[in-house]
């Protein structure tokens, strides 16, 4: 057995303060509250809400991890919910349903296809301008927001819906066994989850594994670190930026097909804001916008600190509107001042430049 | 030597970072005079009250790029001592906003009054500006993170200051600081901007504000090791931005004679940092040039009355705001400029290929 001696990570300290905090909260709303916090259901239900919020934390994580950021993660999300709602009602890409006589359930495998496409696209143009040209991601990934956003106006002007027999597929339940809460009747109500927690924890673990025992995702953490002696080391650090991008495209455009799975209609204003929230998530998690700090994990139960806080609040009394974002703001607050008191305690509260803004290329000295 | 040298760079090094926004700008002034000759014309036509004012495109575009102008202007400044950018600076506005509406609102509307209400709201907004400034500064957070915060909860705030109501103001002295004070032909908004540049322009000449700055962005041990206190430059420049946000909100507020916490300058964060990008400075700090923001947010401002000229629906703007954006920074990113210039050097060696003297050098 091999005896570990070295002090703990920061990744792993940040991401245990975070689930530290998730169980306290937890548990102080289950005993001051009870009520909604002790039916299992609660849970399941904040799952079933922020499936794609997790998605989309996930691939801001692993930008992060890699020094980088992408905003445009919420319109690709809302884009692909569009374009998929519109598969799904029979406005769009009809044709290979009619071509191929298949039933309509195979619209569900057209739109995931095309959500996936669409996502691969994104990632893949902002990778290449990001990595190779060398422009400062965030204007880049700023304009793929806005190029989402403008796009989902484009395709159609009014709202959408899919039509409900599709939806019942999609929106299809999965009980949970040996947990549930009785009704007011006394008959025992099982706790269920959708499909998309199922394809966001699956992913979770995908990305938790692949940050954590292949070579690209230790490449991510390298070039995050530092990008400079992950050149000397032999790095490709164009091609590990430009997959890091690829992937966060790639697994946003999962998180449109699991927000549309769950709300079944496509807006234009879906999914607004959600950048910030998964940015925040993601923070709240124990990852660092400089890079080479971070973990799924800690981002997954970032989530769901989140959530408990804003249910929180609703249950608590406090109805008026404006109460969540001051709070979640408030919360945020903590959270980053948190992170800069324990960093610098440790030794590394030097200078924190992304090293995203160090790439512009510029400043060469 | 010295010919050849000058012969290979297009353009003096000082001045070269102005060629983005100005190749912008020119593009789109030369598209808009091929489309329609009468693109740029201005008339004189009496405005509702009578007083003869100017009308035209160029003029809605000077004046709907006020408030841009002035959080660019700010946004310069933060983003070159700090090497981050404030996305708070929409939030922070409509929080002045709703502070200046609650003063006017709390008794008759008079000249005291809005000058009370745009120096208290001007107070809160640098407040705020000071609570970032704080959190960069003192605990060394990345800026974007730390106004992630008022990012947040920032629209929250102002949506609480007005009571969960959107207040609308009327009186001709907002009438006047939004659009027109009777017998000035100019619309104020541009007055307003023309006078902040101007303060800006003595701060820069009067004060070491601007190197101190520019000192702090390119490294910060060094400004130190100078007896500059680069914390104090830092908050400096968060609580200059914080007055900005004051001035950008109070004039939308006046603009429209009414706040909506949920609409007032949205999504402005991303145009004001992306005016400071076009107009050629890092956003990794350092050194910058505040005529090139504001070039850029005249260009972005340009851009967008450009395409609403085009009949294109409002929704849509964004799209393509994109694509001309991704043109901009790729023609402006290090490698394509890098290519270009080694495109020209070997056009200029084939066209004179006896006087490069290598032999010189």
């Amino acid at each position: 057995m091999r005896k570990r001696k070295e002090p703990i990570s920061d990744t792993m300290l940040l991401m245990s303060i975070t689930i530290g905090i998730f169980v306290v909260l937890y548990a102080l709303a289950m005993i001051i509250w009870g009520g909604g916090f002790l039916k299992p259901q609660m849970l399941f239900d904040m799952l079933n809400d922020n499936a794609f919020l997790i998605i989309i934390a996930c691939s801001l994580t692993i930008v992060m991890i890699t020094g980088s950021i992408d905003i445009s993660v919420g319109s690709v999300t809302a884009l692909v919910t569009m374009v998929g709602v519109m598969i799904l009602n029979g406005s769009m890409l009809n044709g290979i349903q009619t071509a191929l006589g298949a039933p309509d359930e195979f619209r569900i495998v057209i739109a995931a296809v095309v959500a996936i496409l669409i996502g691969l696209a994104f990632g893949a143009v902002q990778g290449y301008l990001i990595a190779y040209l060398e422009i400062q991601p965030f204007i880049i990934t700023l304009a793929g927001l806005f190029f989402g956003r403008g796009m989902i106006t484009i395709i159609s002007v009014d709202p959408q819906k899919a039509p409900q027999n599709l939806m019942d597929i999609c929106q299809s339940r999965i009980d949970m066994p040996l947990l549930g809460s009785p009704n007011k009747k006394g008959v025992m109500i099982p706790a269920h989850i959708e499909i998309g927690v199922i394809i966001a924890l699956v992913l979770v673990v995908l990305v938790f594994i692949l940050l954590r025992k292949f070579r690209l995702g230790r490449n991510f953490y390298a070039v995050g670190g530092n990008m400079q002696s992950a050149l000397m080391l032999g790095v490709n650090v164009k091609r590990t930026r430009f997959l890091a991008h690829l992937l966060s495209g790639l697994l946003a455009g999962i998180a449109g097909l699991v927000f549309m799975m769950h709300v079944g209609a496509g807006n234009a204003t879906n999914a607004t804001a959600s950048e910030m929230n998964a940015i925040a998530t993601s923070i709240i998690g124990g990852t660092l916008l400089t890079g080479g700090v971070g973990n799924v994990i800690g981002t997954f139960f970032g989530v769901l600190t989140l959530t408990t806080i804003k249910a929180i609040v609703v249950t608590s009394g406090l109805r008026d509107p404006w109460w969540q974002s001051i709070t979640t703001g408030a919360m945020l607050c903590f959270f980053i001042l948190l992170q800069s008191v324990v960093l610098s305690r440790r030794g590394r509260g030097g200078l924190h430049v992304p090293g995203w803004l160090k790439s512009s290329g510029r400043r060469k000295e | 030597m010295e010919k050849a040298k000058s012969k290979r760079s297009f353009v003096p090094a000082n001045y070269s970072q102005l060629l983005i926004p100005l190749i912008a700008i020119f593009l789109l002034v030369i598209f808009n005079l091929i489309r329609d000759p009468g693109f740029f014309s201005i008339g004189i036509a009496a405005n509702n009250n009578g007083y003869p004012v100017l009308q035209g495109n160029l003029v809605s575009i000077l004046n709907g790029a006020s408030e841009l102008v002035i959080l660019s202007m700010g946004m310069t400044l933060v983003t070159a001592a700090s090497g981050g950018q404030d996305i708070s600076v929409g939030a922070l506005a409509a929080i002045a906003g709703s502070v200046f509406v609650k003063v006017l609102k709390s008794g008759a509307i008079t000249g005291w009054s809005v000058i009370g209400g745009f120096i208290l709201c001007c107070i809160v907004a640098m407040i705020f500006g000071a609570f970032n400034g704080t959190l960069v500064a003192n605990f060394r957070i990345q800026p974007m993170i730390a106004t992630l915060i008022l990012f947040t909860c920032g629209r929250s705030v102002a949506y609480w200051i007005n009571g969960g109501a959107t207040p609308t103001v009327e009186s001709p002295i907002i009438t006047a600081i939004g659009s027109f004070i009777p017998g000035i032909p100019i619309p104020t908004p541009i007055l307003i901007v023309i006078v902040t540049g101007i303060i800006f322009a003595l701060i820069f000449r009067f004060t070491n504000l601007g190197l101190y700055v520019q000192t702090v962005g390119i490294n910060q041990g060094a400004a130190r090791l100078n007896g500059i206190n680069s914390v104090w430059i830092k908050l400096l420049a968060f609580i200059i931005l914080g007055a900005c946000c004051s001035i950008a909100g109070m004039i939308n507020v006046c603009r429209l004679s009414l706040i909506n916490h949920e609409t007032i300058l949205i999504n402005i964060e991303m145009d004001a940092i992306l005016a400071v990008a076009i107009g050629g400075n890092s956003l990794g700090g350092g050194k910058f040039r505040m005529v090139g923001s504001v070039l850029g947010a005249y260009a972005i401002q340009m851009l967008t009355i450009t395409l609403y000229a085009m009949k294109v629906p409002s929704t849509d703007v964004k799209a393509y705001k994109a694509i001309v954006i991704i043109i901009l920074v790729v023609l402006g990113s290090p490698v394509v400029k890098e290519a270009l210039s080694r495109f020209w050097n070997r056009l200029s060696r084939n066209r004179q290929p006896v006087r490069a003297g290598k032999g010189a050098e």
